[in-house]
């Protein structure tokens, strides 16, 4: 279960004096299309890169807050861990890239009709970012708009 | 730092007009940073969709998921908690 208790002590001293970034006001964009008809994006923030694309960089300060796009005919066995904290357990992901970035799901729901059709591109980021000021204002409107130029109709996102 | 990671690109799609529903591990920093539609997940960090190599529960999260884009009756910063 995903517990502050499964964290180091000094994990856990950092999630209780953390100042968490507060979402406010508060988006909303309502689901006005049927899931079936719908284009789908995976946002997931496991750190995967392709061989071809640039790993993210592990000693940024706070973070680093760059994103890489996915497309969505990606093998998934051809994506690296590329995620820098120890904090959790990699050997999941490693076996299966499914469990944090389900391209394979998301194919066999649109083969079964549950969903319209899968979006061409999915950005990943590397999650530990301490100090998202440069996201919030920079990296995460850039990929949102590119998933606005594929038009894509809904996203899930998937956190490690 | 990955739940809250979500959760603020999460309310950038929202503001360009995508709805979004983000998997949470940790339920008290969903409340603390508040997206838009949360499903918290009982399972370890490393491990939201549950288990490697198993389709079948990896399927149940995503549907889960999927039903909270659907819910009409929720209201922002809406924390559904899945059960297995």
């Amino acid at each position: 279960m995903g517990e502050i208790s499964e964290f180091s002590f000094s994990v856990r001293l950092f999630v209780k004096t953390y100042r968490w970034r507060r979402i406010d006001p508060v988006p909303w964009t309502p689901v006005t299309k049927p899931l079936s008809e719908s284009r789908v994006a995976v946002v997931s923030s496991a750190g995967f890169v392709l061989p071809d694309q640039e790993p993210f960089d592990q000693k940024m300060k706070g973070g680093d807050p760059s994103y890489r796009l996915i497309p969505g005919d990606t093998d998934v066995s051809t994506l690296i861990d590329a995620h820098r904290s120890d904090s959790f357990d990699h050997t999941g992901m490693e076996q299966d890239p499914n469990l944090v970035f389900p391209l394979d799901r998301m194919r066999e729901l649109v083969d079964s009709g549950r969903i319209g059709e899968l979006a061409s591109r999915h950005p990943s980021m590397m999650g530990s970012i301490t100090a998202p000021g440069r996201m919030i204002k920079q990296t995460a409107p850039q990929a949102a708009s590119n998933l606005v130029e594929d038009e894509v109709d809904v996203a899930l996102l998937v956190p490690v | 730092m990955c739940n809250q990671t979500v959760g603020l690109i999460a309310a950038e799609l929202e503001r360009k007009g995508i709805p979004t529903v983000a998997i949470q591990l940790l339920r008290v920093v969903a409340e603390k940073v508040g997206p838009p539609r949360s499903l918290w997940v009982p399972f370890k960090h490393g491990y939201p969709l549950g288990e490697p190599d198993n389709p079948e529960l990896q399927h149940k999260v995503i549907e889960a998921a999927l039903s909270v884009l659907e819910n009409p009756d929720l209201e922002p910063r809406a924390i559904v908690d899945h059960q297995l």
